[in-house]
């Protein structure tokens, strides 16, 4: 198993922290690991993103050039990622933002979910990562549902956040029922 | 110790309090101010000293002082300021002081960018300042050799009372991978029968300078230490290098790529092969006598041009044609080295 995963957002919306909780759940299954920020001038509110890789094997560069999975929470990040996506590929779309009649690859599967505006339901607005990360999880085989949920809860916890956020886990179960 | 995760710079950072440094000093600049960050907040934890200096050269300086004291001393920087810091290194080396200086390397000539690149090789294993003198140089490819590598650079600076240089860059920085940092080591600030510390009266003076002023024989010792030192501290990593027609030299963040290359390469029939250099300086000429099929050797490096082909001529004799593939800005593809690969076979009418 070898994934390659770009996550892609404006700052602020949890797209490095998404990346994040991808890697430990990987690592915690004593998978390689390897995650790449974007960096340089980055600013809250400008675009950010980065490269996850999972692996049975060594990883080699830590940049993708053609991931298996888009993750992507804003307009910006389809329009730069989109075309780099492997044929097959899954790409996740913020659809609470992505206008909802814009045109895909026919290559590809595209899974929308409205992320921002179920995490607002949720009263939970910087959770909208979490509920991508749920149809992340629910649309690809790179982790069970319900071992990415554990990983989550372990994640927080672990970053000395107590117990678990029942918000967070709301949203990522929205995130796999879709909708 | 579990695997925690970790970015190269932190890895770094982290390490060499395992290795038992107590005083950092040093100046920001991207790609390596997580090093400074995280030193500002953990140095004191662990009962050190860290201090963010005025400028690169009070922060190497600083650094030889507290090596002179006999403590275990880190400075780390990249680019413009990697070579602020060359006059440092070059007192350091006159004063026999051990000492870890990092340079994240990124990319291009004067201010350059902020993005990896590999452009620092001459200037690391040439001696970089003034005089007549190598630093040993330990380059890492992954945030977990980061951590062992930071170790033993601490373990040789103080073997040979010499500084020693850590050739990390950009990409290794920045990225986050699993690491296990390596357990917690002791260091004796007093354990040396060099290091000045006040004198009462009464009790032996004893002075730190350079010691072309003072050895007896001079010549002799400069010529045994640095003979040592290519002798017994060579490393690298082959891989399928045995049997490889074109043999791939890289280290660092390349030399990742690389090992992919080999094994793609190979499945479509092309025998490749890798070393990898862990030491820059002394470079690792032991690696080359395993290269028994060797038709040529193609360096991999983020330089345009090709810094290593010097050393891996030296190290084959010139016996055989060295090529390089050089990018910057893009870490290298594995597409684009198989192509050279071939090139080169096809060239040499094979």
């Amino acid at each position: 198993m070898a994934k390659e995963i770009i996550c892609a957002g404006f700052g602020g919306q949890g797209v490095l922290t998404a990346g994040m909780l991808l890697i430990n759940a990987g690592m915690e299954q004593g998978k390689n690991v390897l995650f790449y920020p974007s960096y340089g001038s980055e600013m809250r509110g400008g675009t950010a993103n980065c490269t996850v890789k999972v692996s049975d094997k060594l990883i080699a560069s830590p940049v993708s050039k053609n991931p298996d999975i888009l993750f992507t929470m804003n307009t910006p990040a389809v329009d730069k990622f989109e075309d780099r996506l492997k044929p097959g590929g899954l790409l996740l779309v913020n659809s609470s933002i992505v206008p909802d009649d814009r045109e895909y690859r026919k290559d590809i599967t595209v899974v929308k979910i409205p992320a921002t505006d179920i995490a607002a339901e949720i009263q939970n607005p910087k959770g909208a990562n979490l509920v991508m990360l749920g149809a992340l999880a629910a649309h690809s085989d790179l982790f069970t549902v319900e071992y990415m949920e554990q990983a989550i809860v372990s994640f927080f916890e672990k970053k000395g956040k107590g117990k678990y956020n029942e918000k967070n886990v709301a949203c990522y179960r929205r995130g796999v029922e879709g909708k | 110790m579990a695997k925690v995760l970790m970015k190269g710079n932190e890895a770094l950072a982290e390490a060499a309090l395992a290795a038992g440094c107590r005083f950092y000093s040093g100046y920001p600049i991207t790609p390596q101010t997580e090093i400074l960050e995280y030193l500002s907040w953990r140095m004191e934890e662990v009962g050190g000293e860290f201090i963010q200096a005025e400028s690169e050269l009070a922060g190497i300086n600083m650094v030889l002082g507290a090596s002179a004291a006999g403590a275990r001393a880190l400075t780390t920087s990249a680019g413009p300021g990697f070579s602020l810091k060359q006059e440092g290194i070059s007192y350091l080396v006159a004063a026999d002081l051990p000492a870890v200086i990092v340079d994240v390397m990124r990319i291009g000539t004067g201010l350059g960018d902020i993005a990896q690149g590999q452009g620092d090789y001459w200037q690391l294993t040439r001696g970089g300042g003034h005089g007549d003198y190598h630093t040993l140089v330990l380059a890492p490819a992954s945030v977990q050799e980061n951590a062992d590598l930071m170790v033993e650079a601490f373990d040789l600076a103080e073997k040979y009372r010499h500084p020693v240089l850590i050739a990390s860059d950009a990409a290794i920085g920045q990225m986050i991978e699993a690491v296990e940092i390596p357990e917690f080591k002791e260091h004796d600030i007093d354990k040396y029968d060099w290091s000045i510390k006040g004198c009462k009266k009464g009790c032996e003076q004893r002075k730190i300078q350079n010691v072309y002023y003072t050895h007896p024989d001079y010549e002799n010792y400069l010529r045994e230490k640095y003979e040592q030192m290519d002798r017994e501290e060579q490393r690298y990593e082959n891989i399928l290098v045995e049997d490889a027609e074109i043999v791939l030299v890289a280290y660092g963040i390349s030399s990742r790529v690389c090992r992919e290359t080999v094994e793609v390469a190979r499945e479509q029939g092309l025998k490749l092969g890798l070393i990898r250099p862990i030491t820059l300086w002394p470079f690792p000429v032991k690696a080359f006598r395993e290269a028994k099929s060797a038709k040529g050797f193609l360096t991999v490096e983020m330089n345009i041009l090709g810094q290593m082909t010097d050393d891996v001529r030296l190290a084959t004799q010139e016996n055989y044609p060295v090529d390089h593939y050089g990018s910057i800005f893009e870490i290298p593809e594995t597409d684009g080295i198989i192509e050279k690969a071939k090139e080169m076979l096809k060239k040499e009418g094979v």
